[in-house]
């Protein structure tokens, strides 16, 4: 699903953000990538999402090499890969409805099968009742709620999060959790980043990876 | 049908910003049609002048009628020739009566006619330059019975200078007004971009194709250049009627030049936004 080999990456002015990471992520786990602020979760994020490239090293994404994926080819990525962030990033002025039926229309679905493809996803993430209302009306946890059936509207393999409850309280981010392991269960592999070990700690089924300053230095997989 | 919607969608959701860049880009172009206005009654003013030179062919009065014909006809098979008439003495006098009337008493009192009979030579549009005028006189001046070939050296001259001056005039500030409304349009579509630079990272985000991402964005640009352009022509009319109406008379801009201003700003509208999206494109 998920296959980095010797990946670091490095920013002209930053320097080295990842330095030779390698772990791999089966169908269907569920993994954090935890660490402190600056570890590199979010660079291994965004090689994972392609949306930067390794400067070295191969990272493979449901079939996809960094090695062989050319700009044409991105959006294929991104539909088998869905994204949720820590500040939601939903189209302000637009209900909760409107932001997932975005997607769906932009990624060629027939018009007909928009709305109600779109209620499906919002009644999936408990959000029916909200479907009408303007994503600044809605409270955080119900912000990341529309940003996670955005994300499943393309019908990914995989489920990328980072620091998906960084803004949430607890009882939010519970809901938000209990979530992502509903969406698991249905056999979606779910990689989130997190700062928060406490979290963590919650989930002891899950895969843990572990990063600092840049190195992997911790899988639980392994030990 | 996504791209068009789409476009349409994004006037209704932010008629300001979009009614705003429009307003820009029609003023831009307004500017530009001011322009054209002027320099297209500037061409014709001189191209009515320009019509008005001739090549005046004196004959000595002992000319065979014989001789006049055949130089006439020789002198109408010159490419730049459009025209040869021959004018004779009593003609001559006529035309100088109905011209200056303040001296019909003088013409009046003549014994003897003193005007020449002569060839009257047209040019053709186009081929009235100097050097056309100079080389037909040449011709002209050829023959025996020619006394001289006259057509204002110094007022046409002159002239030719002016239309030199003007087209290049016309050339340098039209291309000026022109970048500068490209770069106003450019600007104008760019905030308009701008402001939708979250919904174009969420379409990369979520794998929409580049195509289907600049689709209604072009479009977008494409009719904020046409309604700018049709709102320049409103205005460049306006100015029209007024200058008309309040100041002298003036000719109204040909048709051609209209569709032109439109299609280019259409072109400009979408150009500049496929510009400007490329940006936002490359952020994801």
């Amino acid at each position: 699903m998920i296959k980095l080999t010797n990946v670091s990456k490095e920013y002209p002015k930053r320097g080295f953000a990842l330095r030779d990471v390698s772990f791999h992520v089966k169908k269907g786990e569920f993994a954090f990538i935890t660490g402190h602020s600056g570890s590199g979760k979010s660079t291994t994020m965004r090689l994972i999402h392609m949306a930067d490239q390794p400067t070295d090293g191969e990272v493979r994404v449901t079939g996809y090499s960094s090695d062989k994926v050319t700009e044409r080819d991105l959006w294929k990525v991104r539909r088998r890969v869905g994204i949720v962030f820590q500040d939601f990033r939903l189209l302000p002025g637009r209900t909760a409805l409107e932001n997932v039926a975005f997607v769906l229309e932009v990624t060629g679905t027939t018009p007909r099968s928009i709305l109600p493809r779109a209620q499906k996803l919002l009644t999936q993430v408990g959000l029916a009742p909200k479907a009408g209302s303007l994503v600044h009306e809605l409270s955080g946890g119900e912000q990341q709620r529309v940003a996670i059936a955005r994300a499943l509207a393309n019908d990914p393999y995989l489920l990328l999060a980072d620091e998906p409850t960084g803004n949430l309280d607890d009882r939010a981010t519970r809901g938000v959790m209990d979530l992502f392991w509903d969406i698991n269960a249905t056999g979606m592999a779910v990689l989130m980043a997190t700062h928060d070990l406490e979290l963590v700690r919650r989930y002891p089924n899950a895969r843990v990876f572990e990063l600092d300053q840049g190195r992997l230095v911790y899988d639980s997989a392994t030990g | 049908m996504y791209a068009l919607r789409e476009a349409i969608n994004a006037f209704r959701r932010a008629p300001v910003l979009t009614g705003l860049s429009s307003a820009m880009v029609g003023l831009a172009l307004f500017v530009v049609g001011l322009f054209g206005l002027a320099a297209y009654n500037l061409q014709l003013t001189l191209s009515a002048i320009e019509e008005r030179v001739e090549i005046a062919v004196h004959l000595r009065d002992d000319a065979r009628q014989s001789e006049i014909e055949l130089a006439q006809s020789e002198l109408a098979e010159i490419p730049e020739v459009r025209l040869v008439s021959y004018i004779s003495k009593r003609e001559a006098l006529e035309r100088a009566r109905a011209e200056l009337p303040d001296f019909s008493d003088l013409f009046n009192d003549l014994e003897v006619n003193p005007l020449p009979q002569s060839l009257e030579i047209e040019l053709q549009p186009g081929d009235r330059s100097p050097e056309s005028l100079e080389k037909i006189s040449a011709a002209a001046m050829a023959y025996p019975f020619v006394e001289d070939a006259l057509y204002g050296r110094e007022w046409v001259d002159k002239l030719f200078t002016l239309r030199r001056i003007g087209a290049a005039t016309t050339l340098a500030l039209g291309s000026a007004f022109a970048l500068v409304a490209a770069l106003i349009i450019g600007t104008a579509l760019r905030i308009a971009i701008f402001a939708r630079r979250e919904e174009i990272y969420v379409m990369r985000l979520v794998g929409a194709k580049k195509s289907f991402i600049r689709g209604p964005f072009l479009l977008e640009g494409a009719i904020a250049g046409l309604l700018g352009g049709l709102f320049a022509w409103g205005l460049t009319w306006g100015s029209y009627r007024s200058v008309y109406a309040l100041l002298f008379e003036i000719a109204w801009i040909p048709p051609s030049w209209i569709f032109g201003g439109l299609v280019a700003g259409v072109l400009f509208g979408a150009a500049a936004s496929a510009l400007a999206i490329r940006r936002h494109l490359k952020e994801i």
